[in-house]
């Protein structure tokens, strides 16, 4: 029984109880929404238990479940799960999200609601397990699960070309993890365990053996993230998802990519990691401002959108080849800031599109006089996005680019301070592409008739918006204490460098 | 040969399902209507009691008849794994039969004398007996195969299938005669103390080897030698269908492993780049052919051909003394997943099929999702074991099988393989897109027995996955020894 009331399984796994639920709801939507939304909301609850157990001053694993699993013929597979400051902060934002993407379904989904919410909470499950599995057969399945309800998510309630989209993203998510699979594999046949925490104090893999091995997660991680250049599945999922597939995509399932980074290859593989962190941050700076371009050079706003991911999950990944805490935390902070301002981002798009069924920029135009308080909401979260001092984003790029300055320093793990230079253009980028839409959508006259008599945000929709609206602020004026939160996991993490990995520079 | 009644008593399964389905035979002769309810319902307890002798041989290691027949952890395994093949075709051909009006009962006789064969297969330890074996196998299958007559389809099937077995039996017999020509012995063991005590002729041993595994690999379905199986597996009813896919693989497979890992160890050297040849092409013709499929019974018999070619990635090991104990366990494990995922899919296109061959189109899916939830999630959940996407047994098979092949050395053979897997996704996850992502309304007919297959399947495939280890214990004492 303590098992199965473990902290951690219980936050991962409470939405197989409203899963089982609905499977017995035929045909009453209505009620299979609340259920959903009730079972997520549960859910937060207990991941907000889990924070309240959560010592944020121990850098090691907590709250941790180990027991045997697959013991024979040689396996030594485990059921591992533990939280640290690493995760601690995207688990929180994986709970956090799902109820705001079910609250904001509740017109849009009008089919087969019941089945929507199935797939949802499966997510949610295979989205928290991937944050908290500490065995990497166990972190490989949640990993991998999480493509089968994405992939239902956008195939059944996608937009036109949702078929092409669900397989696009399938199959080339999967074509990065198979090649992980058998990096995994390699681990548990030579290192002989497959427990995360054994395999990184045990250490001693050939540094040519660690540059495949890098490379083999690195697959499946960068497309996942998405890196510059195998981001072509992104726009297509993007654009097709539902609103809420959208948001759980942008907040959530990308950060499974950077997690993947700062969990695996930086703490297996330190030595490649830090041979290849220059190849890493360039490709990083590409996306960064190769996104920026893209977003200001589309016509719909939903894919706008969609490669401002590509800049902004740049930052992250630059932050976290900066090797050093500023740049790490900072990305960190920003895989959070990503996941609320993108999405909501995404509702907002989700908003507009309920309203007029199309996401067209030249179809709008003025809406601020229409819709003031879907206005003021938008204008905040895109300033948000484009990092705006005060508000959440420009803590995490700021502190990126401290990062990737420092990291740039002789000694540092990019020698170059050409990474932060580059980066910080695309801050201005950003601040161009953001502007562009608000004030295509927003200002001048009305020029479209079917804009004049839009109704403004609902009281859901509000409900929807406004806690991430609070966080913007809460982390844009006073970011210590999730900083506090990931401090001493993020330091421990760099000892390993220090100890193998720097002494290459 | 002095005769032993403990040899006797070591062959008590086969001879119970032998008389068993004699028996059958007779009654179908004296009694036409008995084919209704009551060959089937016998059909189930025979098998039923032939599982249950089983059982206790599990531990045994024990060889009868001068080592001709052994009874050990590997035949148990195959031989239970056979029964419960058995019992799953029987339940999906009890309501299929009356739809189609194949009603004979002939079919459930030969199905078990077929399973018998198969089971004798996994127990041979003679080359001889072997031969013997693919016969009694293969005959009942032929006949099973065109079990539709006067459908043109089935009869083709049934030609096809005997014409090119005929072929493969020949290649067998062949290459076992090289074999003694090369040793003076058929039995393994022998084999195996006429190479070390050398030979004068070892080129006859590898011609041997390589006929014989001709032979096997047209049993399954490997690639070259994979010409029929489109033919015959659209052409034969579908429980037919089901039962040899699992059937004369697993049989095949059975021979395959034990042969080459007790008698052949010495010409791995020559053999495994000729192995190493046929999985990669089976891999990849499998899969890519699998993909220009818009027949559903078609596009699963290309998918078995690819199954086959994962299985043979294991045996491409075989001469890997590290990796030999994972060759044969996760062989085995492998194609437990695959049974289930298997009967469980075909239960599903027996749920959608016409008469005449028809309703086996992908778009005579479409809508099923909708129309029929439950159905429609249990074949995602076939399509996703088959792919190896977690959580199903399917996964657990892939992973175990991968260790064999990375611990034998052969990185590269395992990424043909992970890319293999990754193409079988996309026509796959097209089926589950038709059945759930496009609108239609396909014709659903009522049949308990087939609901409750593609069910239990379904759960088994995800359940038995998080008790993955006390059958991947079990499969791993499957051990292969010289007696």
């Amino acid at each position: 029984m303590d098992f199965i009331f473990a902290p951690l399984n219980l936050v991962t796994f409470f939405p197989l109880i409203g899963v089982l639920i609905l499977l017995f709801l035929k045909e009453r939507e209505e009620l299979s929404r609340w259920v959903a939304l009730v079972t997520s909301l549960i859910t937060f609850g207990i991941s907000l238990w889990v924070l309240g157990q959560f010592n944020s001053s121990d850098p090691g694993l907590q709250l941790p479940i180990d027991v045997d699993w697959i013991q024979v013929a040689g396996w030594n597979i485990r059921y591992a799960m533990g939280v640290d400051g690493l995760s601690i902060l995207l688990v929180l934002l994986t709970t956090f999200l799902a109820p705001i993407s079910i609250l904001s379904t509740w017109k849009a989904v009008e089919e087969r609601a019941r089945d929507f919410m199935l797939f949802f909470l499966l997510l949610e499950i295979g989205m928290v397990g991937v944050f908290l599995a500490q065995d990497l057969f166990l972190f490989y399945i949640f990993w991998e699960f999480t493509l089968v309800p994405m992939y239902f998510l956008i195939g059944i309630w996608g937009g036109q070309q949702r078929m092409y989209a669900a397989i696009k993203f399938f199959l080339y998510t999967m074509a990065g993890s198979i090649l992980m699979l058998l990096a995994i594999l390699w681990l548990g046949i030579n290192q002989g365990s497959f427990y995360l925490p054994e395999l990184v104090s045990k250490g001693g893999i050939p540094g040519n053996i660690q540059y495949w091995l890098f490379l083999a997660f690195a697959a499946a991680f960068a497309i996942k993230v998405p890196m510059w250049p195998l981001h072509s599945w992104l726009p297509d999922a993007h654009v097709q998802a539902p609103t809420a597939g959208s948001v759980i995509l942008a907040g959530v399932l990308l950060k499974m990519g950077t997690y993947g980074f700062l969990r695996f290859n930086l703490s297996l593989f330190p030595q490649a990691t830090v041979q290849l962190a220059p190849v890493m941050a360039t490709l990083a700076v590409i996306g960064i401002i190769y996104g920026a371009i893209v977003s200001y050079s589309q016509k719909d706003v939903k894919k706008l959108v969609a490669y401002s991911s590509i800049s902004h999950l740049g930052f992250v990944m630059l932050g976290l080849f900066a090797l050093n805490a500023q740049g790490i935390e900072g990305a960190i902070l920003q895989m959070v800031n990503h996941g609320i301002s993108t999405g909501a981002l995404f509702l907002i798009v989700g908003f507009i599109y309920e309203r007029r069924h199309t996401r067209e920029l030249d179809e709008f135009g003025g809406l601020w006089q229409v819709m003031p308080l879907y206005a003021v909401t938008t204008l905040i979260v895109a300033l948000s996005s484009m990092g705006l001092p005060g508000l959440n984003g420009f803590v995490g790029e700021f502190t990126i680019l401290l990062g990737a300055w420092g990291a740039g320093q002789a000694g540092g793990s990019l020698g170059n301070i050409l990474y932060a230079a580059f980066a910080a253009v695309g801050v201005i980028l950003a601040a161009v592409y953001i502007l562009y839409m608000f004030q295509k959508m927003f200002l001048g006259p009305i020029t479209k008739k079917a804009n004049e008599k839009l109704k403004d945000l609902s009281w859901r929709e509000l409900a929807v918006i406004v806690p991430l609206i609070i966080l913007i602020f809460w982390i844009g004026l006073y970011p210590k204490p999730f900083f506090a939160l990931m401090h001493p996991a993020v330091e421990q993490l760099l000892t390993v460098f220090q100890t193998a990995g720097l002494a290459l520079h | 040969m002095p005769f032993n009644s403990a040899d006797l008593q070591i062959l008590l399964p086969q001879i119970i399902l032998v008389t068993w389905a004699s028996a059958l035979l007779l009654i179908v002769v004296f009694n036409r209507e008995a084919a209704k309810g009551l060959i089937p319902l016998l059909s189930a307890i025979g098998l039923g009691i032939t599982g249950i002798f089983l059982v206790p041989q599990f531990r045994l290691e024990q060889a009868a008849f001068s080592g001709m027949y052994v009874a050990d952890g590997f035949s148990t395994f195959l031989s239970l794994l056979l029964v419960l093949g058995g019992l799953l075709t029987i339940a999906v051909s009890y309501g299929y039969l009356q739809r189609m009006n194949l009603m004979r009962g002939e079919f459930y006789a030969l199905m078990l004398f077929s399973i018998s064969g198969m089971m004798l297969m996994a127990s041979a330890a003679d080359l001889i007996v072997v031969f013997l074996a693919l016969e009694l196998l293969s005959i009942p299958l032929y006949v099973l195969a065109a079990f539709a007559r006067p459908e043109p389809r089935s009869e083709e099937a049934g030609l096809k299938y005997f014409l090119l077995g005929a072929f493969a039996s020949g290649f067998l017999l062949y290459g076992i005669a090289l074999v003694y020509g090369a040793t003076g012995a058929t039995a393994l063991t022998g084999i195996v103390s006429a190479v070390q005590m050398g030979i004068d002729q070892p080129l006859y041993l590898v011609l041997g080897a390589g006929l014989i595994l001709t032979g096997l690999g047209f049993k399954v379905a490997a690639v070259p030698f994979h010409m029929w199986t489109p033919d015959v597996y659209h052409g034969s009813p579908t429980p037919v269908t089901a039962f040899m896919a699992l059937g004369a693989k697993a049989a095949g497979f059975a021979a395959l492993l034990r042969i080459f890992i007790v008698a052949f160890p010495e010409v791995s050297g020559q053999i495994t780049p000729v192995l190493l040849t046929v999985t990669i092409a089976t891999l990849l013709a499998g899969n890519l052919l699998a993909i220009a499929q818009n027949n559903v019974k078609r596009m699963l018999a290309y998918s078995s051909i690819s199954h086959a070619g994962f299985i043979l990635m294991a045996v491409v090991v075989y001469g890997n003394d590290a990796a030999r104990f994972d060759v044969v366990a996760s062989a085995l494990f492998y194609l437990l997943a695959f049974a289930l995922a298997s009967f469980g899919s075909w239960a599903v296109v027996m749920v959608i099929e016409k008469r005449e061959g028809r309703g086996l189109e992908f778009s005579d899916y479409a809508g099923l999702g909708g129309k029929q939830p439950s159905l429609a999630i249990a074949m995602t959940i076939f399509m996703l074991s088959f792919t190896g996407v977690p959580p199903t047994l399917g996964f657990a098979g892939k992973f175990f099988l991968f260790r064999a092949v990375l611990e034998g050395g052969y990185v590269g053979l395992a990424i043909i393989g992970v890319l293999a897997s990754l193409i079988s996704a996309y026509y796959y996850l097209r089926l589950v897109v038709v059945m759930f992502m496009q609108e239609g309304e396909p014709e659903i007919h009522k049949d308990r027995w087939l609901n409750l297959t593609a069910g239990a399947t379904a759960l088994a495939t995800v359940l038995l996955f998080v008790f993955s280890e006390p059958l991947f214990g079990w499969a791993s004492q499957a051990l292969l020894k010289v007696f």
